[in-house]
C-alpha cells in the first residue's frame, strides 16, 4: 500500500501532498519536511530507494523516490509494493502529467493543482494503484474536465445542464 | 462585497511574498476573506474559496474552518462543485472528526447517480477516507457497482472493495460473490484492481486462500496471454505488455502457491518460461523478474527452478544499475536462511558491495556478509568486515562491531586471532560496542592462558597510543593489574617482547586516573589494577602513596575504593597476597545446569565486608558422606572441594568459609577448587590457588560404557586436561532407553585412596524416556602416581514410582585415561 505521495521541489516547497493515512495537519508538515531532508542529501547516483524516516512509520516504509529538473517525486510505500513497480509507476505518473499539460513544468503544477490532483485520482486509489494506462488515464480525465466545462458554459448561456450522458 | 479573486491570483500573489512573515500576512488576509465569504453563504463562489483553502492547506496553513462547506459543495448539483469538495474532504477530513458522517448521506446518493462521472468520485472518496461506520452503511452499494458492467466503475469498486475490508474485515465475505467472474474481464484496468481485490482477500483469511486456489491456472493463462501476445499498443511500457499486470499476478500466485504442493506445481512451468523470457534491458523487465524470483523463493518449487532463481540474483547483483543491486541484496538476504549454500558461490560480489558509496547498499551488504560467515571463510571476511568497520559511517559502527564479536566467537580458527580480531575493534571502533563486550572479551582472555602475556603486552602498547576509547582502555587497565607481572618480565612469545618496567607501567596507570578522558567506570577500573599490582610489582611504595590519595577523592566510588585499600595495606597486610592473586578461569555461564547460582555482585569489587557468596555447592558433599557410610574402609573416598571460591581469608575474623582450602598457592596435589558456578564479575578477586586449566583439549581418548542395566546406561567421555598430565576430566552421559523418565537421578563415585575426585553439579537429575536427551555431570580426578584407574558407582533414581539403586563397580578405563 502506498502511505503518502508528496511532490517538492528542490528547496523543500511542497507541491503536492497526498496521504492515504491519516495524519494531524502538523504531522503532514514535519512528514514533508523530514522527506525533504532526507531526500535532499541523496547524491545523484545511488540507489533511488530510502528507508523512510521515524515519523512515516519506521523500518517497514520505504521512501521511492525520482528527481525530474527541479522536483522530486516521493512515494512513501510498505512492503507490500514491489519496488522497481513503485520507479515505474512515478515514471507513468510524470508521463501523463507531460501529455495533459503539454511539456510539463514546475509552474503548471504550481497553477493547477487541482488539476493533478484529479489526474492523481485516477491512478491511486486508498492508496492502490488503480489504472496504470496513460492513454485511458488521459482519456477519463478529458471526459471529466468536459463536463465540467459544459456546466459552466450552459450555467453561463441560462441553460439547465442535462446530467445523464455516459462517457465510455 | 467583492467577487473573490481567483485561485490563480492567489497563487500569483502568493508567489510574489519574499519573506515567511509577508506570506503568513498575505494568506492571514485571504483567510479573514474566505470566512466572511462562507459566511454569507454565497453559493457561486464557494467552489472558488474552498479550491484556494486546499491550496494554502498544502502550504501548512489551518484550513479546518472549510470542512463544513466541503460538505456543502458535495450536496450541490454541479460536478465542478462535486469535484472540488471530494477533493477538499479528502483532504481535509477524516474520520476523527464527527463531520465526516454527514457525508455518508451524500455519498450514498452519489453511489446511484446516473453520471458515471459522479459515482467514480463517490467511490474514490470512499475508499481513501471511509470510515468504518460509512463502509458499513455503504458495503451494499460498492458490491452493487463490482458487479457493473461499466469497466470505468467496475475497477473503483473493487479498490473501494479493498478499502472496506480493511476497515470491516467481517464484510469480507459479502464480495465473495461478486468476485466469481472478476478475472474473466478483458480490460486491463478491472483485471489489475480485481487481483489486489484478491491478494487483499487471501491475505485476510485462510478459508478465502484455499478458496481462491482453484483460481490458478486462470491466473496462469492470463499471465500466459500477456508474455506470448506480441505488441500490444495500449498497454505496452518499453517493449513489456502490461508490466503492472504481470507484477501483481506474480505476487498472487505467490501468496497462492505458498504452502501448497500442486497450486505451485501448476505455476513451475509458467514462471520458469517468465524467468527466461523476459528482456532485462530495460528497468520494468527487471521488475518483473524481481518479483519472479521473490516468487520462486515462497512457493514450493522445484530445486532447478531455484537455482535459476538465485542466478538471477547473481546477475542483478553485477548489474550497473544501483537500484537493481539494492534489490538483489534485499531479496538475498530473505533467501540466505534457505538456500544457504547457493548464496555463498555469490559472497565476492557481496563483498564487493561493502565498497559500494551508497548507504542503503552498504547497509544491505553488511548484513548479508554477517549471515553468510561460516567456519571456513571466517578470516578472509573478517578482514573485510574489519576493513568496512575503519572506515563506515558511525551508524553502521554499532552494528558492525556486534556483528564482528558474535561472529568471532562462534568461528574463531584460534584464541590468538580471536583476541587479535577484538583489539582491532576495540581500537578501531571502540566508543560504539555494546557495554557487556568489556566482560566478554576479559573472559576470553582469562581463559586462554598462554596467550595471556601476548595480551598484556599488545593491550599496553595500545594503551600509550591511544586512551580515549573508554572500553579499551578498560579491558587494558584489567589486564596490566592481573599479568602485570608478565609485560615487565618480557616473557612473550608470540611477539617480540617490549622492555618495560614498573614504574612505566605504573605512570600509564596514574595517568589513567587522572587524564579528563576517562570515566569513573574507567578509573575505578584503573585504581584496582595499580592496588593489584602491589603484590606482583616491588615498588609497593609506590602504590601505597598512590592508594592513600585517592582515599580524599571526591568520587565516592573511588573514595571508598582507596580507603579499603589503605586498611589493607595497614591493618591486613598479610592478607594481601592472597586477595590479591590471579583470577581464576571463568567458566561461561551456559554450563551445568541447577547450581548455577549467578550472584551478580554489580561491577565494582570485592570490599572487605562482603559476605554475598553463592552458596556452597552442597550436593556434591552429601554425596562424598554418602559415599564414605556405604563403602568403609576400603577405598578412601573423594574430598569433595567443590566451595566456590570467594572473597575469603586465611584467618583472622574475617568470613571463615573455606575451612579446608588452602589458600597460599599450595602445592599441585591440592585439589584445585572446582567453579562450577560462572564468576560474573571478573573483577571479584577470588581465591585460587592456582590458575585453572581452560581449553579442554579432547586428548583422543576413546569413551566407554561404565554401566548399562534396566534401560538406564552410562557413557564416559574422557578429555585430558591441559597442562596439568594428571587430572583427567570425565564426563557421564546417561541415557535412559524405557518408556518412563527416571526422576531424582543422582550419580556418586568413589576412587581408591591415591586418587582424588571431584564431582561437578549434573545437568539435571531427570533423565529423559526413550534416550530423548541425557543427563550430564563432570568428573575430575587427579591421579599423580598414574595408577590404574578404578571407581565405583552408585547411583539412585527413581523410574515408575518406585525408588531404584545400584552400586557397580568400573574397571574398563581405557589406559590412556590414566597413563
Amino acid at each position: 500500500m502506498i502511505r503518502a505521495i508528496l511532490i517538492f521541489n528542490n528547496h523543500g516547497k511542497p507541491r503536492l501532498s497526498k496521504f492515504y493515512e491519516h495524519y494531524t495537519e502538523d504531522t503532514e508538515q514535519q512528514i514533508i519536511r523530514e522527506t525533504f531532508h532526507l531526500v535532499s542529501k541523496r547524491d545523484e547516483n545511488v540507489c533511488n530507494f530510502l528507508e523512510g524516516g521515524m515519523l512515516i512509520g519506521g523500518s517497514d516504509y520505504k521512501l521511492i523516490y525520482r528527481h525530474y529538473a527541479t522536483l522530486y517525486f516521493v512515494f512513501c510505500v510498505d512492503s507490500s509494493e514491489s519496488e522497481l513497480g513503485i520507479l515505474d509507476l512515478i515514471q507513468v505518473f510524470v508521463e501523463t502529467l507531460d501529455k495533459c499539460f503539454e511539456n510539463v513544468c514546475e509552474l503548471d503544477l504550481i497553477f493547477h493543482v487541482d488539476k493533478v490532483h484529479n489526474i492523481l485520482a485516477e491512478m491511486v486509489m486508498g492508496g492502490m494503484v488503480l489504472e496504470t494506462n496513460m492513454n485511458e488515464i488521459i482519456m477519463q480525465v478529458d471526459a471529466q474536465n468536459k463536463m465540467e466545462n459544459t456546466f459552466l458554459w450552459e450555467l453561463f448561456i441560462g441553460i439547465k445542464p442535462e446530467i445523464g450522458s455516459n462517457f465510455k | 462585497m467583492p467577487a473573490p479573486i481567483r485561485l490563480r491570483e492567489l497563487i500569483r500573489t502568493i508567489r510574489t511574498a519574499r519573506t515567511q512573515a509577508e506570506e503568513r500576512e498575505m494568506i492571514q488576509k485571504e483567510c479573514a476573506a474566505i470566512r466572511s465569504s462562507f459566511r454569507e453563504e454565497d453559493n457561486t463562489y464557494r467552489c472558488r474559496n474552498v479550491a484556494k483553502l486546499l491550496y494554502m492547506h498544502m502550504l501548512g496553513y489551518p484550513a479546518h474552518f472549510g470542512q463544513l462547506e466541503c460538505l456543502k459543495l458535495i450536496a450541490s448539483q454541479k460536478f465542478t462543485d462535486k469535484r472540488i469538495g471530494y477533493l477538499g474532504a479528502m483532504l481535509l477530513l477524516d474520520e476523527r472528526q464527527d463531520v465526516h458522517l454527514l457525508m455518508t448521506n451524500c455519498i450514498k446518493n452519489d453511489l446511484n447517480h446516473s453520471t458515471q462521472y459522479v459515482q467514480g468520485l463517490a467511490l474514490c472518496t470512499l475508499g481513501c477516507m471511509g470510515s468504518s461506520e460509512m463502509c458499513r452503511d455503504l458495503a451494499g452499494e460498492v458490491e452493487k457497482l463490482l458487479k457493473t458492467s461499466n469497466s470505468y466503475l467496475r475497477k473503483k469498486a473493487a479498490l473501494c472493495a479493498v478499502h472496506v475490508i480493511r476497515k470491516v474485515p467481517e464484510l469480507m465475505e459479502m464480495f465473495l460473490p461478486a468476485t466469481k467472474n472478476l478475472l474473466s474481464e478483458k480490460n486491463h484496468g478491472v483485471l489489475h484492481t480485481s487481483v489486489v481485490l484478491l491478494t487483499e482477500m487471501c491475505e485476510r483469511s485462510p478459508d478465502m486462500l484455499s478458496h481462491f486456489r482453484k483460481l490458478v491456472p486462470q491466473l496462469v493463462r492470463i499471465l500466459k496471454n500477456l508474455i506470448m501476445s506480441g505488441y500490444s499498443p495500449e498497454h505496452d511500457v518499453s517493449g513489456i505488455s502490461d508490466p503492472f499486470l504481470q507484477v501483481r499476478i506474480l505476487r498472487l500466485l505467490r501468496i497462492l502457491g505458498r504452502s501448497d504442493d500442486d497450486s505451485s506445481e501448476a505455476m513451475n512451468d509458467i514462471l520458469a518460461q517468465v524467468a527466461t523470457n523476459t528482456e532485462t534491458s530495460k528497468n520494468v523487465g527487471n521488475a518483473i523478474l524481481y518479483e519472479t524470483v521473490l516468487t520462486i523463493m515462497d512457493i514450493k518449487s522445484e530445486s532447478g527452478l531455484r537455482v535459476l532463481a538465485i542466478n538471477i540474483l547473481g546477475r542483478f547483483l553485477l548489474n550497473n544499475d544501483k537500484n537493481i543491486r539494492y534489490v538483489a541484496l534485499t531479496s538475498l538476504l530473505k533467501t540466505v536462511q534457505t538456500d544457504h549454500n547457493a548464496v555463498q558461490r555469490h559472497r565476492s560480489t557481496i563483498v564487493d558491495c561493502l565498497k559500494d558509496l551508497d548507504v542503503s547498499i552498504k547497509r544491505r551488504a553488511m548484513e548479508l556478509s554477517f549471515a553468510l560467515v561460516n567456519g571456513n571463510n571466517i578470516r578472509g571476511m573478517m578482514k573485510e568486515l574489519l576493513y568496512f568497520l575503519d572506515s563506515c559511517d558511525p551508524e553502521f559502527k554499532a552494528d558492525c562491531a556486534s556483528g564482528v564479536f558474535l561472529a568471532a566467537e562462534k568461528y574463531a580458527p584460534s584464541k590468538r586471532w580471536h583476541i587479535d580480531t577484538i583489539m582491532r575493534v576495540l581500537t578501531t571502533a571502540g566508543s560504539y560496542v555494546r557495554d557487556d563486550s568489556v566482560p566478554n572479551l576479559i573472559q576470553l582472555i582469562t581463559n586462554s592462558v598462554e596467550m595471556h602475556a601476548y595480551t598484556v603486552q599488545r593491550l599496553y602498547k595500545a594503551l600509550l597510543d591511544d586512551i580515549s576509547q573508554q572500553p579499551l582502555v578498560q579491558v587494558a587497565s584489567w589486564c596490566i593489574g592481573e599479568y602485570g607481572d608478565l609485560l615487565v618480565s618480557g616473557q612473550c612469545e608470540e611477539e617480540e617482547p617490549i622492555q618495560v618496567t614498573e614504574d612505566e607501567v605504573l605512570d600509564v596507570l596514574e595517568g589513567l586516573l587522572v587524564s579528563n578522558l576517562s570515566t569513573p567506570v574507567t578509573r575505578g577500573y584503573s585504581l584496582t589494577a595499580i592496588m593489584k599490582l602491589s603484590t606482583r610489582f616491588s615498588s609497593v611504595n609506590r602504590i601505597k602513596k598512590v592508594v592513600s590519595i585517592y582515599g580524599s577523592s571526591i568520587d565516592v566510588e573511588l573514595q571508598q575504593r582507596a580507603v579499603e585499600y589503605n586498611a589493607l595495606f595497614k591493618k591486613y597486610d598479610h592478607m594481601r597476597p592472597a586477595l590479591l592473586e590471579r583470577m581464576p578461569i571463568m567458566e561461561k555461564t551456559a554450563s551445568n545446569g541447577p547450581t548455577e547460582i549467578v550472584q551478580t555482585n554489580g561491577e565494582t569489587e570485592p570490599s572487605m565486608g562482603e559476605s554475598k557468596h553463592p552458596p556452597p555447592i552442597g550436593q556434591p558433599a552429601n554425596q562424598a558422606n554418602d559415599l564414605l557410610d556405604l563403602l568403609g574402609g576400603n577405598d578412601v573416598p573423594v574430598i569433595q572441594t567443590t566451595m566456590p571460591t570467594k572473597t575469603a581469608s586465611s584467618g583472622g575474623e574475617l568470613l571463615d568459609l573455606l575451612g579446608d582450602l588452602s589458600l597460599s598457592g599450595g602445592p599441585a596435589p591440592a585439589p584445585a577448587p572446582s567453579v562450577p558456578t560462572s564468576q560474573p564479575t571478573f573483577l571479584l578477586d577470588g581465591i585460587s590457588s592456582q590458575p585453572l586449566f581452560n581449553d579442554i583439549a579432547a586428548a583422543g581418548i576413546p569413551p566407554m560404557t561404565a554401566y548399562n542395566k534396566n534401560g538406564l546406561k552410562i557413557d564416559f567421555t574422557f578429555e585430558r586436561a591441559n597442562p596439568n598430565p594428571n587430572i583427567a576430566v570425565i564426563t557421564i552421559h546417561a541415557s535412559n532407553s524405557t518408556e518412563a523418565d527416571m526422576t531424582d537421578f543422582v550419580f556418586q563415585a568413589a576412587v581408591p585412596k591415591t586418587f582424588q575426585l571431584q564431582l561437578l553439579s549434573p545437568s539435571s537429575n531427570v533423565v529423559p524416556a526413550l534416550n530423548q536427551g541425557t543427563v550430564t555431570q563432570v568428573i575430575r580426578v587427579l591421579n599423580p602416581q598414574k595408577q590404574q584407574l578404578r571407581m565405583r558407582v552408585k547411583l539412585t533414581y527413581t523410574h515408575k514410582g518406585s525408588a531404584f539403586q545400584d552400586l557397580s563397580e568400573v574397571n574398563n578405563f581405557p589406559p590412556q585415561s590414566w597413563q
